[in-house]
């Protein structure tokens, strides 16, 4: 009998979904969908390919997601109309997973806490980020809306099976870092398509050691290096994150040690200190005491890449007690609506009221420019989101930073970017 | 199938917030996108773009947000096809999805200027600069994308083929 070739976690599911034993880089194959997501932006243009490829119902009415999150609460008339194309769409179609306003918040930390995506699985969203379930080990990748009406009329979508990179962090952590350094650090060496077309493979003692909310920023911003999908092998503390939540069975997997990669890459974490990218790409990385004296008009403490429970709690630690710069605008956004209570119950909103943040409901606005803080001509930035390209969060002459909610916090009390010590003495 | 148009030439990594701007997607009224397409990077792209015109590109074209407006708006205005190093894989798979054409060619990436005619024929893959008299090769593209451009984009192509419950 042919020995099977040694496949990594990413071909392994992937072959899986595919129903054949072996799948190697480059080929290209036909997948059943696990799970498929739409927001208020992607979806309008993916009902509408539905309708116009002529189907009538939607392949599972469990595995069709669809999350109004980025301009909602409805920013004005035309953002109302789209959120109502989802809402009539999931009524017609009797969606089980429509989260409206109140019920809802960023999909990308909503649908992992509602226990939607599980290891093993074959996701696909209409949005950039969807690589971020690959913290649970799944395969997860952002699509556009047309493939996402294929998805939801058929439950199947091609693929092309990607390389893999394999990235081995080992050593201790440094105080004050935490995924989004790991994740910046990652795309300031390898650049924003350091890994295209590549599944991003993050492995090593210190990816361990990680918290779940660190690795779903890390698998979030895989896209930002130009990655298919980001992936980590489940262990403890996914299955401690996952049992809980999973409301149907689910599967492990794990590179085989042989399995064949583009490139491996090793990273001592003990010299990775708290990164910022600077303007206008997400490669442009450097250590936070290296960037000079950047003083800021706003920041930003949320989003599908930092506005989990563990984020709020960092940057909550770091505002205690404190004010402000009376210079600058500080705007915290927990990620859903069960992160708002939760921080409501562990007095952090108190701590950034206090600070004199605002505290917004949960959406993706200003990470995109949509809404609640948008940038003037000339303003500056510091924010905990993903992408800092020319005018992404407002005016072309404004200017995004990009950094970890520590970073984020420690430089609203101080009104210039700057490293958490200089705030708070000790962790 | 033959392309002929005037060559636009952007740089590397042109993300989809230059493309299309998200301050415009609370619509997707491909007539609203292309009144803003590229309009932060290039103001005067939208006002002097003609129908089939063609874009140049370094490395990672379309890179950042999975938004289908970006490839929508690029059509709206007429660009016919994009010419580039490489591309942002969903960009790509939009582009195809779309109808757009786009064509991974390392040597016109460099070699083609801005405001050179160019001619694309895709049944022999080959990129003919009419100003400059060059010929460039691009990169092979499964024959399924390509019945995808023909059919004029997946919609089209799933209508024609009829939608299998697989």
């Amino acid at each position: 009998m042919a020995k099977t070739r040694p496949m990594t976690i990413t071909e392994k599911i992937l072959a899986a979904h595919a129903g054949k034993k072996q799948v190697s880089p480059g080929e290209l194959i036909d997948c059943r969908v696990d799970l498929a997501l739409g927001n208020d932006i992607t979806a309008p243009l993916a009902i509408q390919a539905f309708e116009e490829m002529g189907a009538k119902k939607v392949f599972h009415r469990d595995r069709v997601v669809l999350v109004p999150d980025h301009f909602v609460p409805a920013k004005d008339i035309l953002s109302a109309e789209q959120c109502k194309v989802l809402r009539q769409f999931a009524k017609r179609q009797r969606l089980t997973n429509f989260f409206e306003v109140g019920k809802a918040g960023i999909e990308h930390a909503l649908l992992p806490d509602q226990g939607l995506v599980l290891p093993g699985d074959l996701v696909i969203g209409a949005d950039s980020h969807t690589c971020t379930y690959g913290a649970v080990g799944a395969f997860s990748t952002g699509v556009g809306s047309t493939d996402l009406g294929a998805v939801m009329a058929t439950g199947r979508l091609w693929f092309k099976v990607p390389e893999s990179l394999k990235l081995v962090y080992y050593g201790k952590l440094n105080p004050w870092v935490s995924g989004k350094d790991f994740i910046l650090f990652t795309i300031g060496d390898i650049g924003v398509d350091g890994a295209l077309y590549q599944a991003m493979e993050f492995s090593g003692e210190a990816i361990k050691a990680l918290p779940m909310s660190s690795r779903f920023t890390i698998a979030n911003m895989a896209i930002e290096a130009g990655g298919k999908n980001g992936i980590f092998e489940p262990d403890r503390a996914t299955l401690e994150y996952v049992k809980p939540r999973a409301k149907r069975p689910y599967k492990l997997y794990e590179s085989d040690p042989d399995a064949r990669y583009a490139a491996v890459r090793e990273y001592d974490a003990s010299r990775i200190q708290p990164q910022v990218a600077l303007p206008h790409i997400p490669s442009n990385v450097k250590d936070v005491r290296e960037v000079g004296k950047i003083e800021i008009d706003q920041v930003v403490i949320g989003s599908c890449t930092n506005g989990r429970l563990d984020d709020l709690r960092v940057a909550a630690r770091i505002l205690k007690g404190k004010k402000i710069a009376p210079s600058l605008r500080l705007i915290v956004i927990p990620a859903t609506q069960e992160i708002y209570r939760q921080a409501m119950k562990e007095g952090l909103l108190e701590i950034f009221l206090s600070a004199g943040a605002v505290v917004s409901p949960p959406t993706c606005g200003p990470c995109l420019g949509g809404y609640m803080g948008v940038l003037a001509e000339g303003e500056r930035s510091l924010a905990t989101t993903n992408r800092n390209f020319r005018g992404r969060m407002g005016h072309a002459g404004s200017e995004v930073y990009l950094s970890s909610p520590a970073v984020a916090a420690a430089s609203a009390v101080k009104g210039r970017i700057c490293h958490p010590e200089e705030v708070v003495r000790s962790r | 199938m033959k392309l002929e148009g005037r060559v636009w030439k952007f740089g590397s990594d042109v993300d989809t917030d230059a493309i299309i701007p998200a301050r415009y997607l609370n619509q997707s009224d491909p007539k609203e996108l292309a009144k803003h397409v590229m309009e932060d990077e290039r103001p005067a792209f939208k006002k002097e773009v003609r129908k089939g015109d063609i874009l140049l590109a370094d490395k990672n074209f379309g890179c950042g947000s999975s938004r289908e407006h970006a490839p929508l708006a690029l059509k709206a205005v007429g660009v016919s096809c994009v010419i580039a190093k490489s591309f942002a894989r969903i960009f790509y798979r939009n582009g195809f999805n779309q109808g757009l054409l786009l064509l991974e060619s390392q040597e016109a990436a460099e070699t083609i200027k801005e405001g050179d005619r160019v001619r694309v024929d895709l049944a022999k893959r080959e990129i003919l600069d009419l100003t400059q008299k060059k010929k460039f090769s691009a990169s092979p593209i499964p024959g399924f994308m390509l019945e995808l451009i023909k059919d004029g984009g997946l919609i089209s192509h799933i209508r024609k083929k009829g939608l299998k419950k697989r």
